[in-house]
């Protein structure tokens, strides 16, 4: 019964990917009002929900992780409006919501990050070409500034602040609550169509084809070279109109221990890749539960341990549509002759960018894929990193763990408003993490 | 439906249940010191799927109350048919041995005030012939050790009562649940290191919501733990003198 906040002594945390680490005093304030005493006792602090975030973007020295903040506040089962605090989980709202028959407007492909997390990365779903951002389905939210002051910013009211919030990486405030409006579902199921593309312009021209589908991706195997470079899996998804609501959540299965990195060499990848690619049926239609079709990845926790210790970094990019495909054709190229690119690359194509200041998407083709870290990875994406600014693209901050500030201010130009925004409504110097210090912010 | 009250709600462990319990559309009546969490989490637990939450601001040291906020529950809900009582302090154990009054004070709230719960509740539930009684102890109480024998012996106490109190009221169809939580990384256990036998709220919870289902006698959570006290409970005085836990 004790009210203090639950304080850990020092601990080293790190993101989903395990690279960077930092050693860090984690807070866990019990109540809202909890992390504004946390916020006033403390010089300098970042915002932390579920750690999902790849690299180091929720880690500092001081870090409030907002997950005992985790309480509904009230839920419309008639308008689908969602007021909850900043550490309840977009899985945690799954169970509630989708019975009544309402979805998450957008879903990142885990469902265990918090609504504050996914409003500070301002995070897409495979639906972005149709539906924006997460932040675009955000009514309105109440942040905790530097000042100790606790506002209310949305679309319409104070809105410099709230186009700074979304996507802003904790580094205006704490986002204390958030109000969200949900999509109607009939059901719990989505309807599966899949497609083979033989390359990569095959892929990109499906994703033309089926622009009108709810949902699409492409699974890519980045280690195909030549001819059939790109080859991918193009999923499309609708909800189902039948089925019945009833969500099956599962506990995950958990990977115990970090495993020896060995286990996920070169030679493994391609086998997975090539099983992968032969398995998949063509223009195949299929109905699967909403779990395993949006977050294939969550009925294995700790997934990220198979990297082994030294971690991994996920590496997220997107290119302009113009040129955006022979673009990519160049970058994979790169990809796949270094041959440390890893199965799980996953390629979208991006609707039109919002106007939230840093959020990551562009209208064009993102590519995502992971790199198990070592010393020469953090080369070959500098190297990358110069090649997608160069073709006018960006990489995603929430998966980043290693872009240089020049990289930053010239791939996201509206940074200098960001900091102003920020100085605007005290947060400089106060909200601050290894990220922000690492790209040059205040 | 189930008439729940939970004494000691915004600790970690209730809080867990209760969600459990909501999402079965149970009724909760929930008694903390804290206002605003109070607040907060009849909120939560009625979007969660709760029939009905209310709650009742109190430090159930004050004896004085519990009737008050007994009667209130069974208006509120219109009867109570399942009580946890789970609050609770973990006692500075180094604090405790230099004042006695730390001492006492860590016993009032760990064993007396729940021990004034039981009486009234039990009497309340034999005359009408039903109900589950569940009550947080700890593997503390199984044998008193030098790093945190107050609390330990508070427990002990709870847990010799409710042994007690199962007996006397098993002819009337009264279930009294005693569960021993072995260590549980809470808001409680914050600033300790925590190693592997630790547990997280979100997993002792469905255990304890399951023993009160089935109306069990005693339960280590997780379930390991019984091994672990059976096994600290055996060793000789000569060789338990020379260890260090
Ligand atoms: C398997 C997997 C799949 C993913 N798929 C996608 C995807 O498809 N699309 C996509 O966009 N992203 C995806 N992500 C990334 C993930 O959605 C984001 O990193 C998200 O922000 C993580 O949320 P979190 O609660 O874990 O936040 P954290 O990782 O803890 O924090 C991330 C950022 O949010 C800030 N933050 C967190 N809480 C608050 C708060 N209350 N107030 C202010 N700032 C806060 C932190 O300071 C930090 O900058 C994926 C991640 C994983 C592990």
């Amino acid at each position: 019964m004790t009210a203090a906040p639950q304080t850990t002594a020092t601990t080293t945390i790190s993101g989903w990917g395990g690279y960077p680490t930092q050693e860090a005093q984690v807070i866990i304030p019990r109540s809202l009002s909890g992390c504004k005493t946390e916020l006033e006792r403390h010089s300098s602090l970042i915002a932390r929900g579920m750690g999902r975030s790849y690299g180091d973007s929720a880690n500092a020295a001081t870090v409030l992780q907002t997950t005992c903040c985790d309480h509904f506040i009230a839920f419309d089962d008639k308008t689908g409006l969602l007021t909850a605090e900043a550490g309840v989980t977009l899985r945690d709202i799954l169970k509630i919501t989708v019975k009544h028959g309402w979805f998450l407007p957008v879903t990142p492909g885990t469902s265990y990050v918090t609504v504050g997390g996914a409003i500070a990365s301002d995070v897409h779903g495979k639906n972005h070409h149709v539906a924006g951002t997460f932040g675009q389905h955000v009514v309105s939210l109440t942040l905790l500034l530097g000042t100790g002051e606790i506002v209310t910013a949305s679309p319409t009211h104070l809105q410099d602040l709230f186009h700074a919030t979304c996507g802003g990486m904790g580094l205006t405030g704490v986002i204390l609550v958030a109000t969200i409006q949900l999509i109607p579902v009939k059901s719990a199921q989505i309807t599966q169509k899949t497609i083979k593309a033989a390359s990569l312009e095959e892929a990109c021209e499906a994703f033309e084809v089926y622009s009108a589908s709810t949902y699409s991706v492409a699974w890519i195997d980045c280690l195909a070279t030549g001819k059939r470079l790109g080859r991918s899996v193009v999923m499309l998804g609708e909800h189902s109109d039948s089925g019945g609501l009833n969500l099956t959540v599962k506990d995950p299965v958990t990977v115990p221990i970090h495993t020896p990195a060995a286990l996920l060499n070169s030679m493994t990848m391609r086998a997975f890749n090539i099983a992968y690619w032969a398995k998949a049926a063509h223009d195949k239609t299929q109905t699967v539960p909403l779990q395993p079709y949006f977050y294939p990845l969550d009925a294995l926790g700790g997934w990220n341990k198979l990297y082994g210790k030294a971690g991994f970094v996920q590496y997220q990019f997107v290119l302009p549509k113009a040129d955006g495909v022979s673009n990519m054709r160049t970058i994979l190229t790169q990809i796949a002759e270094s041959g440390a690119g890893s199965f799980l690359a996953v390629l979208k194509q991006f609707g039109p960018a919002n106007k939230n200041l840093l959020s990551f998407p562009i209208e064009g083709y993102t590519l995502a894929l992971d790199f198990k870290m070592s010393s020469s990875v953090v080369a070959l994406l500098h190297r990358l990193d110069d090649m997608v600014a160069g073709m006018g693209g960006r990489v995603y901050l929430t998966k980043d763990a290693v872009m240089k500030e020049l990289t930053f201010k010239a791939t996201y130009p509206e940074w200098q408003e960001f900091e102003a925004v920020r100085h605007k409504y005290g947060a400089l110097g106060k909200f601050a993490s290894a990220q922000s210090k690492r790209l040059g912010l205040a | 439906m189930r008439k729940i009250l939970i004494l000691g709600a915004t600790s970690a462990i209730a809080e867990h249940c209760a969600r459990i319990w909501a999402a079965r559309g149970d009724a909760l009546y929930l008694v903390a010191r804290n206002e605003e969490r109070l607040k907060t989490m009849t909120a939560d637990l009625i979007v969660r799927g709760a029939e009905q939450a209310h709650s009742f601001c109190v430090d159930l040291n004050d004896m004085q109350k519990h009737v008050a906020l007994l009667d209130a529950a069974e208006t509120a809900m219109g009867g109570i048919d399942t009580v946890l009582i789970a609050h609770g302090t973990l006692s500075n154990q180094k604090a405790c041995e230099q004042n006695v009054e730390q001492t006492l004070a860590e016993i009032n709230t760990n064993a007396l005030s729940v021990i004034s719960l039981l009486t009234h509740i039990a009497n309340r539930f034999e005359a009408k012939q039903s109900g589950t009684i569940a009550v947080i102890s700890s593997v503390a109480g199984d044998r008193g050790r030098a790093s945190n024998y107050v609390y330990g012996s508070a427990k002990a106490m709870v847990t010799a009562f409710t042994s007690g109190l199962r007996q006397r009221l098993h002819k009337s169809n009264v279930a009294v649940v005693t569960i021993k939580p072995g260590f549980v990384d809470t808001p409680m256990t914050a600033s300790f290191k925590k190693g592997l036998l630790w547990a997280k709220p979100d997993h002792v919870a469905p255990k304890i919501v399951q023993a009160i289902d089935k109306r069990k006698y005693e339960v280590y959570v997780p379930t390991f733990w019984w091994v672990v006290m059976a096994a600290i409970r055996l060793l000789p005085v000569r060789v338990f003198l020379k260890l260090t836990f």
